[in-house]
């Protein structure tokens, strides 16, 4: 090993990439846990309709009353009361960023965000604890009709398209923490992409949190109208603390007829982050969904993004990765429910689990009795890297429709010692080794990708093995 | 001019020995075939010049330009020259041949002293292309994951192209020729003769002496029970081509049961 190569590892060592953090430098921050007066603050600060104040606290109630679910990851670390569920990093929202205050701007240039903006994307925005503070779009597609806003200024500038679709996708009770998104939800996207209009480069959210013990809840609406084509990109990061932060988004997608959206997501919080989302797209006649979902990241995430398969010829797709390193519970999957005749779905899930890392696939296929003709294909395979690893599959699977075509298949393969003594014999160390192998396994999602994020998945992948290898 | 000294060499798996004592030198330049009848040894011969960790060395050494390579791991043996060819070479799925490849030269350059750059895609393509071209394998063989789904003459074939790519000082052929017919085996022998010049060392392991007919040794050693029995040239090839292994055994008892 060279010198250069020998002092990387060493640095590289165990050490999670986005760990830093910049000075506090927020101008409200609601008081610890959360309370009616806490909601109506939030509200407030927004300067939202009434119904929208309505609307959150009926969902506070839900979610008050409702308890913490016990059947999949152990949420008992999670202490509801000691977060802070509303900061505010700063008073406007930039359309440039030169309008961004300097120790959030400097956080996003550290994350490479406005240079990839330059090179790759079509739209940017930029959430930063709870609010976002860029958002900006090519003027081309504005042109266009193209609509790409923080939620708040799509609920401002947009109420009746907003109202039209808001929480009609994800309903209030639909679990616990969409009861509390509902409530206190801050931050996120508001898209709409006109009838027959393609957005050809991808729009890109990134959140982060900067402090410590923060609640981030950000909700964000698609609308793909008929015809029209759309691909957004979510990341996420955060730095290291030794108490937890909680990230619960609900994301809500509207797939008009022969409309196709992509939702991808490469979730790589840091591991004293909870992070709870639930994602669902209803998609249309002859309409397509595909979500990629990457889950590198956090300690505990359960998440599993939906397709409701609305109309005929409706095609949805999931395709998840997880990686599971020491003491991570990767708990994803997917979920489609196929509710019209001749609807297709696939559901593709790799999953990574490593030292005590735990990763679980959780599926829900359901094909309603009117859903006649429908196809559906679930695929997980499981790696496990060590003994002490460990993968469960939960694959539920409910049809009540006649004529219906279904495959499943699951593979559990562990990292051979003869695979690895063949790459080594070629002069890779065991470290390279293994990380091929996993790189391999991985393969058919990441070249699923646009490129430069295939290269950053491809990079993550790397680094979470690197010092792996005892 | 580099030398492998195998010294006394006994191994172990699982505590069974199956070599008992091989000596054995192989020069730069010559080329070394090593006979013998299933169950002999001579792919734990093989395994053990590598480095698997499953293979003990329980006495003797191995020893390159002087240094005993016993404490090197798989990857260092390789760094350091050595080359296994594989008998059963192992599927990669997902990892192309191309990316396979690149990455191993690319762990070899950075290893090496003083380091050098990693190839460029550029410079790696043309290599490659030439690489494919001495061994008669279609360029699209380059995208295809390592191994996977290969019929046995494809994987043979791979396990050349690596050779060739790699330009070892010493290269380990495994019954490189088991599976494949008079065609392939030709076209492997004439890639291996290609590629090997007159600075690299060969062992040839083999069951039969028909690749021997493409890949002439200067030497030709017997393994049996353990250890390296009967030596010589070509002709002893032969004869073992036309006789068959019988008269080793009689010679030095019987095979114990593998």
């Amino acid at each position: 090993m060279s010198k250069k190569s020998e002092t990387d590892f060493l640095k590289n060592l165990g050490q999670y990439e986005f760990d830093f953090r910049n000075p506090d430098t927020s101008v409200f921050r609601s008081q610890r846990g959360l309370n009616e007066q806490v909601v109506r603050q939030i509200s407030a600060i927004k300067g939202e309709p009434e119904w929208m104040l309505d609307f959150r606290l009926k969902a506070l109630q839900h979610f008050q009353q409702r308890p913490i679910p016990t059947w999949g990851a152990d949420l008992s670390g999670l202490d509801l009361d000691d977060l802070y569920y509303y900061v505010r990093p700063t008073e406007a929202e930039g359309r440039k960023w030169e309008d961004v205050p300097e120790a959030i701007k400097d956080t996003f240039e550290k994350l490479g965000i406005p240079d990839a903006e330059q090179k790759y994307l079509a739209g940017v925005g930029a959430q930063y604890e709870s609010e976002m503070i860029y958002h900006s779009v090519q003027e081309e597609l504005e042109k266009q009709g193209v609509i790409f806003l923080s939620i708040e200024e799509g609920l401002r500038q947009h109420p009746d398209l907003f109202r039209q679709y808001f929480s009609k996708v994800v309903p209030v009770q639909d679990n616990k923490f969409t009861a509390l998104n509902s409530a206190v939800w801050s931050g996120g996207s508001f898209v709409y992409i006109p009838p027959a209009v393609h957005v050809n480069l991808p729009l890109q959210a990134y959140f982060r949190l900067n402090i410590a013990n923060i609640g981030q809840f950000e909700r964000s609406l698609i609308i793909a109208d008929e015809g029209s084509q759309v691909h957004y990109v979510e990341g996420c990061t955060a730095p290291l603390y030794s108490t937890h932060s909680f990230h619960s988004g609900v994301i809500e997608i509207v797939v008009k007829k022969d409309a196709r959206v992509r939702y991808t997501t490469i979730q790589n919080w840091s591991t004293n982050v909870y992070n709870l989302v639930t994602q669902r797209a209803k998609v249309y006649e002859n309409g397509t969904m595909e979500w990629v979902d990457a889950n590198l990241g956090s300690k505990i995430t359960m998440k599993y993004p939906s397709c409701y398969l609305m109309e005929p010829g409706a095609h949805g797709e999931i395709l998840s990765v997880a990686f599971a390193g020491p003491g991570q519970h990767q708990d994803a999957g997917g979920k489609v429910v196929h509710f019209a005749p001749n609807t297709s779905s696939k559901i593709t899930s790799k999953s990574i689990s490593q030292g005590d890392g735990r990763s679980t696939y959780r599926g829900l296929l359901k094909v309603f009795p009117k859903a006649e003709g429908s196809k559906s294909k679930v695929v997980c395979d499981a790696l496990l890297l060590d003994p002490q690893s460990r993968s469960d599959t939960y694959p539920y699977i409910e049809v009540d429709a006649q004529d219906v075509t279904l495959g499943h298949e699951a593979t559990v393969s562990k990292v051979s010692e003869e695979q690895l003594f063949y790459l080594m014999s070629r002069g890779l160390s065991e470290e390279e080794a293994t990380t091929m192998i996993v790189s391999g396994f991985i393969e058919p999602l990441v070249k699923e990708l646009p490129m430069e994020y295939a290269v950053e998945m491809n990079r993550l992948v790397q680094l979470q093995m690197t010092g792996s290898v005892g | 001019m580099s030398e492998l000294v195998i010294k006394d060499l006994h191994v172990s798996i699982e505590d069974k020995t199956i070599l008992k004592g091989v000596n054995l030198t192989i020069r730069q330049g010559e080329v070394h075939a090593i006979m013998g009848p299933n169950g002999t040894g001579k792919s734990t011969l093989a395994y053990a010049l590598m480095g698997h960790p499953n293979y003990v060395i329980t006495k003797g050494d191995i020893l390159l330009n002087g240094e005993s390579i016993l404490d090197l791991k798989p990857d260092e043996r390789s760094q350091k020259g050595v080359f296994l060819a594989f008998q059963y070479p192992m599927s990669i799925p997902g990892v192309s041949v191309a990316n396979f490849l690149r990455t191993a030269i690319n762990a070899h350059r950075r290893r090496a002293e003083p380091p050098q750059e990693d190839i460029s895609v550029l410079e790696f393509r043309k290599l490659l292309k030439s690489k494919m071209d001495l061994l008669q394998m279609a360029y699209s063989f380059g995208g295809r994951y390592l191994n996977e789904g290969f019929s046995g003459g494809e994987k043979k074939r791979t396990e050349v192209l690596q050779l060739a790519t790699l330009e070892p000082a010493f290269a380990i052929l495994d019954e490189t020729d088991s599976g494949l017919d008079i065609d392939a085996i030709r076209i492997v022998s004439e890639g291996v003769n290609a590629v090997k010049g007159p600075n690299m060392g060969v062992m040839v392991i083999t069951h039969y002496q028909r690749i021997l007919n493409y890949i002439k040794p200067g030497f030709v050693h017997v393994l049996f029970n353990g250890q390296i029995v009967e030596s010589g040239g070509e002709e002893l090839a032969l004869r073992l081509e036309e006789q068959g292994y019988d008269w080793v055994r009689e010679k030095y008892g019987q095979a114990e049961p593998a």
